[in-house]
């Protein structure tokens, strides 16, 4: 019962623009959705997603390849260095850009620059799902008269479909969610029009019907996905561990693909890099100093870690519940986390102001609806790795706890937390990590006066006043690198599980 | 007093009558081994018993108490018992001494104790003291068994649960191991239920067998007795390898294409199935003397010290007799059988069966996995 709880918690946003929508009905929503306005909205967030989805897709399968099956010189760490675009915000990454090109504009601006942000997130499936294909299938498919490229079309690539649409979606979606990067490109999707109206016309009904149209585009994506995904078993069959694969060898096309890599690595991180600590030397220190920064800091960890232990305590009895006790209940609500979660921070935000507001509104300017919109948006984040933990906590280890006579509560002592607490830890941490660096959500929700690193570099950001943006960027960069590096374990595990 | 008293357990999953009214006794200090194919709810017996799962009907008496009665069913940490699992089940996060005193009571026995007696216990499982600091992924399958039986017998339990302990071992480990499991437990003198697909699991290390088919336990006895004079044509083939012929059975005497031979227990006259173990069966050469009807060699697997000879007997039946490694049959070869001892022989029921439909032989290799799913 109280995971159903959690499970409809997490689709409040959804019941509320639904409700919304409903309430004010049909007649006041429809000049609203089927307005010139809309159609523009509607073609530039669907070009943009069109446009970044397929170069993330192109860069991240050719990336994968290069990284997992040739003999590049340093295997190991071209995976992780391609995968370091995760530790830069995507908003951080458009203002060093922006400040550094100040031209830039548009859709292939935009372009250009979410992909460079995104297309880690097709990389990293893509690349763990060619380490776990099984090098046997290849062969095979060769000593059946099938030359290198018919093996590829025919046995490689379809057994990488579920990463790569996995991979896509999760970049569509990110795209439907993202503002910051897109609105310094001066590019307008929905998200930045919600942003927009609500500002000029707060919580309103027009925004409102922004955000259903929105919905319905990722609930669309979503689904997409799932009909395109099909029934085939891609998992490897038999038991045992696959051999590696013999790499290619790239012989004289070594340098060429080094200098790919290292082309995308410059792109990627090295100008954001560049470009921060450039503005870091022009911050003017005597008047920024550690007294601005400390309280900043101060107040983001607090919300941080608010979010966490809220989100982990949430997943963690629904995450039990789908590992422990499979069914198709279980799964749904397992799985309802996840349509919320592909809700942009946007719509979160707006349903909570909405919600709050009309109906309860001494929680509207509060931590707690902050904290509450953190869990919505995180909560699928935490989820993955709290069911991982606790597979690694058996029932059988817990039947040989009981059997040499522990009770139930040392066996969960004694057993199940050392066994978890790995696994929650790193939860929390993403979700805490997560937090630092959301800005959209906390931007409608922050109480007045609550600063947190985004919300400040934001506004820097937003008036030109790039050297002063600087040392936020810095900090929620260096802030991202473990979340970085627990996204890149995550995908190294996943074929092993 | 008996170690362990089943009555009348009844459990079902579903529609899946999975126990069917089981009685047990276990003595004191003995080996009691379960034997079934997959799916007979074996393991579903031995979880009942642990108190992981609650039986439908029925009662369970460990040590005089009895443990299922009514509403108060008595949680596995209080049973007293020791649950050794399919793979060990060893706990991942703690080395070999940890998990070893893992059911010691932590405040009252200090860290020399706890480790002499971590220490004392590899002894008796023949494992070297200087595991004790390994962990568990550190150890072969067949250590991490016998760590595994080694913190089930740390608490002294009165009944030690074995469920299927060898089934992930490989061929040789899976002896190796089992010898030693066989005599630490007779070391400790400790009741043991054992549940086990692999006959020559149950035969070797058990002083009694139950017999288990579809829920019910179809015949129980000691393992010669029960090798000797199986029950029925089922259990026969459970218990070892046979080649299966048709005949008859007139005037107490067992009629087949090898003969006429003497029962091992009484079978009514008329239609029989007659049941013949390999090592019963005798090879020689006909030499000229055969005439063009005489069996011959089909087939031979060849495996070191013995082989396994095919023979197409006159009538057409086959079968599979054990024959020294010195001589070579070829096929083709006509050969003479003859019989050695009394045979098993049961009423046919099953007049579809043919003979030869049931070639149950060892061959070399694991077995086939006998996963959960017969709980």
């Amino acid at each position: 019962m109280p995971c159903l709880l959690i499970a409809g918690f997490a689709a409040i946003p959804l019941a509320v623009i639904a409700y919304y929508c409903f309430d004010v009905g049909w007649a006041v929503i429809e000049p609203l959705v089927f307005r010139p306005l809309i159609g523009e909205l509607l073609t530039n967030t669907v070009l943009l997603c069109v446009t970044t989805t397929v170069c993330c897709l192109t860069a991240g399968v050719a990336l994968a390849w290069l990284v997992e099956r040739t003999d590049l010189p340093g295997r190991g760490v071209w995976l992780a260095l391609l995968a370091s675009p995760l530790a830069i915000p995507a908003f951080v990454n458009s203002y060093a850009w922006i400040s550094l090109v100040p031209e830039l504009h548009g859709l292939w601006a935009a372009t250009l620059i979410t992909s460079l942000s995104y297309y880690p997130f097709v990389l990293l499936p893509v690349a763990a799902a060619l380490r776990g294909l099984d090098p046997a299938l290849e062969e095979t498919g060769r000593s059946l008269g099938l030359g290198p490229a018919s093996v590829w079309g025919r046995v490689v690539l379809p057994q990488l479909r579920p990463a790569m649409l996995g991979g896509s979606l999760l970049v569509a979606l990110h795209l439907l969610a993202e503002f910051g990067a897109i609105e310094q490109l001066r590019y307008a999707t929905f998200a930045t029009a919600i942003i927009a109206q609500y500002e000029s016309t707060f919580a309103s009904t027009a925004a409102n019907a922004l955000a259903a149209v929105l919905i319905a585009c990722c609930l669309l994506f979503v689904t997409l996905e799932v009909l395109t995904r099909g029934r085939a078993r891609t998992a490897r069959l038999g038991s045992g561990a696959a051999r590696a694969a013999t790499p290619i060898r790239l012989g004289r096309r070594t340098a060429p693909a080094v200098a790919v890599l290292l082309t995308v690595i410059a792109l990627a991180v090295g100008v954001p890099v560049y470009s921060v600590t450039r503005w870091l030397g022009h911050t003017d220190m005597a008047g920024f100093g550690m007294s601005t920064l400390l309280p900043v800091l101060a107040t983001t960890a607090k919300l941080a870690a608010l979010a966490a232990a809220a989100t982990v305590a949430a997943g963690f009895p629904l995450a039990w519940l789908s590992v422990r006790y499979r069914s198709r209940m279980t799964t749904v609500l397992e799985r309802s986390t996840y349509l919320s979660s592909s809700v942009p921070g946007v719509v979160v935000g707006l349903a909570l102001v909405t919600v709050s507001i009309r109906y309860a509104r001494p929680l509207y300017q509060t931590t707690i609806l902050v904290v509450a919109a953190y869990v919505m948006l995180f909560l699928p984040r935490a989820m993955v790795n709290l069911r991982s933990a606790i597979g690694q906590a058996p029932p059988v280890l817990e039947e040989a706890s009981r059997g040499l006579g522990q009770s139930a509560f040392a066996t969960f002592r004694r057993v199940v937390i050392p066994l978890t607490a790995r696994g929650v830890l790193s939860a929390a941490a993403l979700v805490s990590l997560a937090v630092t660096t959301e800005l959209t959500a906390t931007i409608l929700l922050a109480p007045t006066g609550t600063h947190t690193l985004a919300t400040e570099f934001w506004s820097a950001a937003a008036e030109i006043d790039y050297p002063g943006a600087a040392p936020y960027a810095a900090c929620m960069i260096v802030l991202s690198l473990p979340s970085a590096y627990l996204l890149l374990r995550q995908s190294a595990r996943g074929v092993t599980r | 007093m008996t170690a362990l008293s089943v009555h009348g357990l009844f459990k079902r999953y579903g529609r899946v009558q999975v126990l069917n009214g089981i009685d047990l006794d276990i003595a004191r200090g003995s080996i009691t081994a379960i034997l079934g194919p997959s799916g007979c709810g074996k393991t579903t017996l031995l979880r009942i018993v642990a108190g992981f799962d609650r039986a439908d009907a029925g009662t369970i008496t460990l040590n005089g108490t009895d443990v299922s009665s009514g509403r108060a069913v008595l949680p596995p940490d209080k049973r007293d018992i020791g649950y050794v699992a399919q793979e060990g089940a060893l706990f991942p996060h703690l080395d070999v001494q940890a998990n070893i005193t893992f059911g010691l009571p932590f405040l009252t026995t200090g860290r020399r104790l706890r480790r002499d007696r971590a220490a004392a216990l590899l002894e008796l499982v023949s494992l070297d003291a200087s595991l004790a600091r390994r962990f568990p992924h550190q150890l072969s399958g067949g250590q991490q068994q016998r760590v595994a039986l080694a913190r089930a017998l740390a608490r002294k339990p009165s009944l030690v649960l074995l469920d299927e302990p060898f089934s992930s071992l490989d061929a040789t480990l899976r002896e190796a191991t089992r010898t030693t499991v066989a005599a630490a437990l007779k070391a400790e003198n400790v009741s043991t239920l054992l549940v086990t697909h692999d006959q020559a699991e149950a035969l070797s290390m058990a002083d009694h067998i139950a017999v288990m088919t579809d829920g019910r336990f179809t015949q129980t006895g000691p393992p010669q007795q029960l090798y000797a004079r199986p029950a029925t044509l089922d259990t026969a083939l459970l218990l070892g390898p046979a080649s299966v012929l048709d005949g008859k059975v007139d005037d107490g005497r067992a009629v087949c294409p090898l003969g006429a031979m003497p029962l091992t227990q009484h079978c009514p006259d008329g239609d029989a199935t007659i049941l013949v173990r390999p090592e019963q069966l005798h090879l020689s050469d006909a030499g000229a003397t055969a005439d063009a009807g005489a069996a011959t060699v089909t087939g031979c697997e060849f495996f070191g010290a013995d082989m396994v000879v095919t023979v197409r007997l006159a009538g057409g039946a086959t079968i599979r007799a054990r024959a020294t490694g010195t001589t070579t049959y070829h096929p083709g070869r006509p050969v003479t059988v003859t019989v050695h001892g009394p045979v098993h022989a049961y009423p046919r029921q099953e007049p579809g069966r043919r003979p030869d439909d049931v070639p149950i032989f060892p061959q070399p290799g694991p077995p086939p996995a006998d996963g959960p799913e017969d709980r």
